[in-house]
């Protein structure tokens, strides 16, 4: 393959999902270790009407006011989701299960109701969204990497997610201390007088803020997949948090990488004519490897359990 | 419009819908039930996603054999058969794995969705044309809804009631008890199993009118919105099973009497609104009763503790306090005590100094425990009981009058 095919055509889209992927895998680790891995699933989910009520006030799809948007009704699905725990006594799975479907479903009549046929926006946009249209146009080879001309017509959804990325990994480093003692014992963490509470919601944030600039580049069914995935194999391979995350991180790009080239270029050497979904083959191919580490690895019993191997 | 729709009549398909509905309703709120008892509810979203890689697969099995690929019976099955798998899948990874139940719901959820989403996309290219139902398996689509549909919904509706009726239990007590059910000698994990084969069930038969997204709200709301009225378990799925009926009724009514008005997203949202009445108005676990019981409290002791001064003469500044004690008749606007109110802060004093007895008295130490500053002592003791009491405590000595 050519870099005058290659560069325009599959670049971008290669970057922007190994980009999500990792930015989503890093806050993973600690949700998956804490028991929140359900979070990225709610806010997969509440993301929809966000982004409806965004494109109601606004009337166009633009990129900012939806980010708003969405990020405002997964604040709004948190508050929710604690209200109802608290008020109403009830288990947190629940009490997530009647939030996001609730909101899920104020979104889809939401945009049943609204006339949406002149733009693209619709619920399988959302769910699975465009990875492959991402394409950089002024591309003409590898030449174009350092042509500032060509450079500006890259597409913004890249820069954004690079910028998340860096914005995720940052944090990640800055609290990896207090994070990393909060996981494993919150009531040593607090008794050393780190501010468990507060952290844990700048976790959910940092994981939210992710979400819904990954959702925009690639659809939700990538954000959930590489929220778990990678991180849960990286769990099968080892028993120290910072492998454990420089193995989710080979996952993420590895799944990333490998589905979306068996997505564009499997079904040509199977014959066939169209490539599939590139965000679903990523998801497939995150839970491939999972499979791989959950039969194969080293560490993939519970300490006390003996291993059936 | 939306009476003809409640009444039935706005024609054929409307009325099958909300019969196909309700239907749905009542079997998904009576299964749902067990499952948050069981406190595994998200597990049904998992079972939910993990049926779209089977509707494809059979559609692609049933368009290759040459028939009809939209046959709902076969893609039915296949969905069955993927949840299935999923299902065991996820088992495997929470019995066999150190991963928690949440991750390895998550991990199927998204995997078998993206899975699904890879085979749609082949299914888009194959050019049979005829494709077009099955994004409505995401949403559900009830507008082409056949009468062959609709007996399918009703059969399998009933089937999983059975079912329930069958099983219901052995699954109350694995869902409040694990270790006692296991004690019994009950297979606790098949147990689990049956109980999600029944949300699989619930879930495939749901997926023509709610769609594969939705359904798990048709699981959970109804089961937490019943929990609220009652702390039975029997009571609860029973209750669990009228809402999620109601809720399909009325949301399939109301979806028929307008246009653009889906019938999936509809019904969750009248069963949200179900869900919101209780969280409010249940007596004891809803929220307004909580108000209402705070509030009694705080009446309570700010006159408790009003007499308890009165008697005491000293005077009472406390905004609250004073206009408890007057609106009872027991003060005068300038915060003198009426006849009444004498009485009543005698009698006060005199208990808390009875109560001071009951609690440095070894002998009554279960009665101590009881005390809580607001308790009339009759209520815990008898009149001899007292008798004995006044009798250790004598007459008045030096109270102000």
């Amino acid at each position: 393959m050519s870099g005058e095919e290659f560069v325009p055509l599959s670049l971008t889209p290669l970057l922007i999902g190994t980009f999500a992927a990792i930015a989503c895998a890093l806050p993973g680790n600690f949700l998956v270790l804490r028991k929140q891995a359900l979070i990225g699933d709610a806010i997969s989910h509440v993301v929809l009407p966000g982004i409806v009520v965004a494109f109601l006030l606004t009337g166009a799809i633009s990129t900012w006011p939806m980010m708003l948007g969405a990020a405002g009704a997964a604040i709004v699905a948190v508050v929710l989701i604690e209200a109802i725990r608290r008020l109403g006594q009830i288990e947190p799975g629940a009490a997530m299960g009647v939030v996001f479907t609730t909101m899920f479903a104020a979104g889809v009549l939401l945009l049943e109701q609204t006339d949406t046929s002149t733009v693209h926006l619709d619920v399988e946009h959302a769910l699975y969204g465009n990875l492959e249209s991402l394409i950089w146009l002024d591309a003409t080879g590898w030449g174009s990497l350092l042509d500032v001309e060509a450079l500006a017509g890259l597409p913004p959804e890249l820069s954004r997610i690079a910028l998340t990325l860096v914005g995720v990994s940052v944090f990640t480093w800055l609290f990896w201390r207090p994070l990393k003692i909060s996981t494993f014992d919150e009531g040593f963490a607090r008794t050393i007088g780190i501010r468990t509470g507060a952290l844990g919601m700048a976790l959910v944030i940092t994981a939210a803020i992710a979400a819904v600039a990954a959702f925009d580049a690639v659809g939700s069914i990538i954000v959930i997949a590489m929220f778990i995935c990678p991180p849960a194999a990286a769990r099968m391979l080892t028993n120290r948090l910072e492998a454990q995350i420089a193995w989710s991180i080979v996952f993420a790009t590895a799944s990333a990488v490998s589905g979306y080239v068996l997505a564009g270029y499997g079904p040509l050497w199977l014959g066939g004519s169209d490539a599939v979904s590139a965000a679903g083959m990523i998801a497939t191919m995150s839970g491939l490897i999972l499979a791989a580490a959950a039969m194969f690895g080293p560490c993939r019993a519970r300490i006390g359990a003996h291993t059936s191997a | 419009m939306i009476w003809d729709a409640l009444t039935l009549q706005l024609g054929y398909n409307a009325t099958l819908v909300a019969i196909g509905a309700t239907l749905l309703g009542v079997s998904a709120g009576v299964t749902g039930t067990f499952l948050f008892l069981r406190k595994r509810a998200l597990v049904s979203d998992a079972i939910s996603h993990a049926t779209l890689p089977g509707v494809c697969l059979a559609f692609m099995v049933l368009v290759a054999l040459g028939g009809d690929g939209r046959n709902l019976l076969g893609l039915l099955a296949g969905s069955a058969i993927s949840a299935w798998v999923g299902l065991l899948c996820m088992n495997w990874l929470t019995r066999r794995t150190r991963l928690a139940e949440d991750a390895a719901i998550g991990a199927i959820l998204s995997v078998f969705f993206g899975f699904g989403i890879v085979l749609l996309t082949i299914i888009q290219t194959m050019g049979v044309g005829r494709q077009a139902g099955l994004e409505g398996f995401l949403l559900g689509s009830t507008a082409g809804m056949l009468w062959a549909d609709a007996m399918i919904i009703a059969i399998g509706g009933a089937a999983t009631l059975l079912l329930v009726l069958i099983l219901r239990r052995p699954m109350t007590l694995v869902a409040f008890d694990p270790e006692y059910a296991a004690a019994r000698g009950l297979p606790i994990h098949r147990i689990d199993l049956a109980m999600m084969g029944l949300v699989m069930a619930v879930t495939v038969v749901g997926l023509k009118i709610v769609g594969l997204i939705l359904i798990v709200a048709l699981l959970i709301i109804p089961a937490v919105t019943a929990r609220f009225w009652s702390e039975r378990s029997e009571h609860v799925v029973l209750l669990a099973g009228l809402a999620g009926g109601l809720a399909g009724y009325i949301g399939a009514a109301i979806s028929a009497s307008a246009p653009n008005l889906p019938t999936g997203p509809i019904i969750v949202l009248v069963s949200f609104a179900f869900f919101v009445l209780s969280l409010f108005c249940a007596p004891k676990r809803g929220v307004l009763a909580a108000v209402l019981r705070h509030l009694r409290f705080q009446r309570r002791v700010h006159i408790r503790q009003g007499l308890l001064a009165l008697a005491q003469g000293q005077k009472i500044y406390e905004p609250l306090t004073l206009r408890l004690l007057r609106r009872a008749g027991l003060v005068r606007p300038d915060g003198v005590a009426t006849d009444t109110g004498k009485a009543r802060a005698g009698k006060a004093l005199r208990d808390e100094k009875r109560w001071e007895i009951v609690r440095g008295d070894q002998a009554h130490e279960a009665t101590a425990a009881l005390y809580d500053g607001m308790r009339d002592i009759e209520t815990v003791m008898t009149h001899d009981q007292i008798a004995e009491i006044d009798r250790q405590i004598g007459g008045p000595q030096g109270v102000p009058a």
